[in-house]
């Protein structure tokens, strides 16, 4: 399967101020182009604040976003007309930076229904099936086996929640899946069992396209091709090599190189804090 | 202070805190009601419309009740025909009381066996799968169908304890000692409006008695219905469980649309002796043209403990506040609910708890959904008396608004007359956050189902206080009352 970003460029509305309910869009995304295949290990790496978060959430749908220009497909599908649970469905999957709590619904439950929804109505998961091979991702991913009877998130600590986005994943199987900075708030233990997982994903059906800004994450991640995104554009591609070089010399060197100056977008980063009306929660809006 | 006079000032107490219930407003008609099917029966008896002293008397005389039940019927009815509407909450002067049915009689005598029961009264209980259910679960099923309970089957092993489990009408008969005793003594006529009007009419519901010691381990469970256009439903349910026993009473209704309106004012009451205790779960959800006026109080003496699990999710127009008194030391009482109101409903539930005595306690935990211009009103009241020292009382309210075009409001009256005691209340009211459909959906859930799920999970807490196969019914309930929720 082949997902195809072209020229893709996503505002963001923000509330100018409370009182006068004006709001102002800034371009975050200014022409991104990406092409990933199933089979693939893709890593996009860069400084704060220049796009790869609004990239991922873009990829996924969410409501916050607006596509001004270009276009997503999946094997030549237009993908920005899909509604979010319909790309999920055609195996897409974002393990989110902030992920949701909710209560009243156990992690079993909710997995349960998401694997349900792919099957249709006529068929339906073996019970018994479904609680081996929850129980084996549980342990696999080292996490409580009390796991499955918790509510989605609730009362989680940080490094609990990424690992029960990663433990979606392995229950879902996607074909594309975008992991969010799912190092952050991971502890080098939690961090090796995470990359670990994701390394075991690998397979001709499985594509991922890891968002982080520390190389810590790719040492257990063998990922094949590295994209450098400043300023919401990718500026350069290549393979793991880049991983090395950004780790020995920060992002400066890109500006030498490429004549680019990966300076954070310091308008989005303050303002942000109040995206639109939308973003109820605001620890899941992107601030930094 | 011996036992006697203990009671009696509990009575006075009583009747100085408690100010109450009920209800209405003129009531839509044109609801799209999923269980509206009518079965057609033949009614043996009824009064006609309207309520007058003749009526009372009729209904009295039919049942061939005691002289004692006809007086208090009467002193009921004149104090109903003075009486006021409450002042607080809907407007009910629409209500026309000329308008409805007091009394219908639809089965000559309580069944005994399922085998006994007219064919068309089965069928209007398999639609709703109660010899099922029956089979499966129930201790006793005493099912009341319009006025009268048709059918009732005490399992052996209720008798053999030494359990009473049969329609209050019977109880009358057979045990006027007992009913004589308690009928009357927690809500007395003089209530409020509504027990006044209930206690002139009243007919058919549950009697429970559960002697000292006594533990029903199965839940006791009944299914009303209501089947004639414009009758009135005046249950009349009495719960007594002696020193140190337990019991689990359920109740359910269900009920088919009719193009006018109809009213409902049960009273419920409930005794729970030393160390004893309670509980009592209900969904309603009569169909959407019924007025529901509702007394439910409990008292609880020393130690003992009641838990009202009240799911409200049918009716026009309803008002229950399901109500504790804690007279005795160390009393506990608990009341987990969920309001749900959709188009053209009006729910202003909650609850009371009355604290009397020391070292008492209590919890609240309201869940209120509104959508599609439904109102849902939270309106409690905790007091903690001045003798009531080192009690507490816990209440949270908490309430999802699915769109603009619906309203809730959180009206508690909380007060601590002590030193000693404690009372916190916790309100929240939310919209369903953009953010979570977006997590559920991100997983391939639709948007509907995901709308669903969240307010599942929200009233996870009453739902999980439920038996199993009351648990599925309501999500069956909130899931057709979600259809079509997505904006």
């Amino acid at each position: 399967m082949k997902l195809v970003i072209k020229d893709l460029h996503v505002n963001v509305e923000t509330k100018e101020n409370v009182e006068n309910n004006k709001t102002t869009s800034i371009e975050i995304l200014k022409g991104v182009n990406l092409e990933l295949n199933t089979g693939e290990m893709h890593a996009i790496m860069g400084p704060n604040g220049t796009g790869k978060s609004t990239l991922a959430s873009v990829i996924m749908g969410d409501p916050r976003y607006i596509v001004t220009q270009g276009e997503i497909t999946l094997d030549g599908e237009d993908v920005l007309t899909m509604s979010v649970d319909e790309r999920s469905r055609k195996g897409i999957f974002l393990a989110m930076q902030y992920p949701n709590e909710i209560q009243g619904i156990t992690n079993s439950d909710f997995i349960k229904s998401a694997m349900q929804v792919r099957l249709g109505k006529d068929k339906h998961i073996s019970l018994f099936k479904f609680i081996k091979e929850m129980e084996k991702s549980v342990s696999e991913l080292k996490m409580n086996s009390d796991l499955p009877h918790r509510y989605i998130n609730e009362g989680f600590s940080g490094g609990e929640k990424k690992r029960n986005e990663i433990l979606q994943m392995k229950m879902l199987k996607p074909n594309f899946a975008i992991l969010d900075e799912i190092d952050s708030g991971l502890d080098v233990d939690a961090l090796k069992i995470v990359g670990e997982n994701v390394d075991a994903m690998k397979g001709e059906n499985f594509c991922s396209l890891i968002i982080t800004h520390y190389q810590r994450l790719l040492d257990y991640i063998n990922v094949d091709h590295v994209h450098i995104m400043v300023d919401g554009r990718i500026v350069l591609s290549g393979g793991k090599e880049l991983i090395q070089k950004i780790d020995q010399e920060g992002y400066d060197w890109i500006k030498a190189e490429l004549g680019i100056d990966p300076k954070i977008n310091q308008e989005y980063l303050t303002r942000s804090v109040s995206l639109g009306s939308c973003a109820l929660n605001t620890n899941n809006s992107e601030k930094k | 202070m011996n036992e006697k006079n203990k009671e009696q000032v509990i009575d006075k107490n009583i009747n100085k805190v408690l100010e109450d219930n009920s209800d209405l407003k003129e009531i839509i008609n044109d609801i799209d009601y999923k269980y509206g099917f009518v079965t057609d029966v033949e009614n043996v008896y009824d009064t006609g419309k309207g309520l007058n002293e003749d009526v009372v008397k009729k209904i009295s005389n039919y049942k061939n009740e005691p002289d004692w039940m006809l007086d208090l019927r009467l002193k009921a009815y004149s104090h109903f025909k003075k009486a006021k509407d409450p002042k607080w909450g809907p407007d009910l002067s629409d209500i026309n009381y000329d308008e409805y049915t007091y009394y219908i009689k639809s089965s000559k005598a309580v069944e005994k066996s399922w085998d006994d029961v007219p064919k068309e009264i089965k069928d209007t209980f398999d639609k709703i799968g109660i010899p099922e259910a029956e089979k499966k679960y129930l201790a006793g099923v005493s099912t009341q169908f319009e006025s009268e309970v048709v059918y009732h089957n005490n399992l052996k092993e209720l008798e053999d304890l030494g359990v009473i489990f049969c329609d209050t009408d019977t109880a009358v008969k057979k045990y006027p000692d007992l009913v004589k005793k308690y009928f009357g003594k927690i809500v007395p006529y003089s209530d409020n409006k509504f027990a006044a009007l209930n206690t002139a009419v009243w007919s058919g519901g549950s009697f429970i008695y559960v002697p000292k010691g006594v533990k029903v381990e199965k839940p006791l469970q009944s299914y009303f219905r209501i089947n004639s256009e414009l009758m009135g439903q005046f249950e009349r349910t009495l719960i007594i469980v002696d020193e140190g026993a337990s019991v689990h009473y359920v109740e359910g209704c269900t009920a088919p649309i009719y193009s006018k309106d109809s009213l409902h004012a049960a009273v419920v009451e409930i005794f729970i002796h030393k160390n004893a205790s309670c509980r009592y779960s209900t969904v309603q959800n009569w169909s959407n043209n019924i007025v529901n006026l509702v007394t439910k109080r409990a008292i609880c003496y020393d130690n003992a403990l009641m838990e009202w699990i009240d799911g409200n999710v049918g009716s026009a127009l309803n008002m229950k506040y399901p109500a504790c008194v804690l007279a005795g030391n160390g009393a506990k009482g608990v009341t987990i609910s969920i309001a749900f109101a959709s188009t053209n409903q009006y729910q202003d539930t909650g609850a009371k708890m009355i604290h009397l005595a020391p070292n008492t306690s209590s919890k609240i935990i309201s869940k209120s959904i509104c959508r599609e211009g439904g109102v849902v009103n939270y309106r409690g009241k905790v007091k903690i008396g001045k003798e009531a020292s080192h009690s507490n009382s816990h209440i949270e309210c908490d309430t999802i608004i699915l769109d603009n075009l619906s309203k809730s409001d959180t009206i508690p009256h909380n007060e601590v007359n002590n030193k000693t005691s404690r009372i916190e209340h916790e309100a929240t009211v939310s919209k369903v956050s953009e953010d979570q459909l977006f997590y559920l959906m991100s997983r391939g859930i639709k948007k509907e189902d995901a709308l669903q799920m969240i307010v599942m999970g929200f009233i996870e807490p009453f739902a999980k206080e439920l038996p199993m196969e009351y648990a599925v019914e309501l999500n069956r309930l909130i899931q057709l009352n979600m259809e079509g929720a997505i904006g």
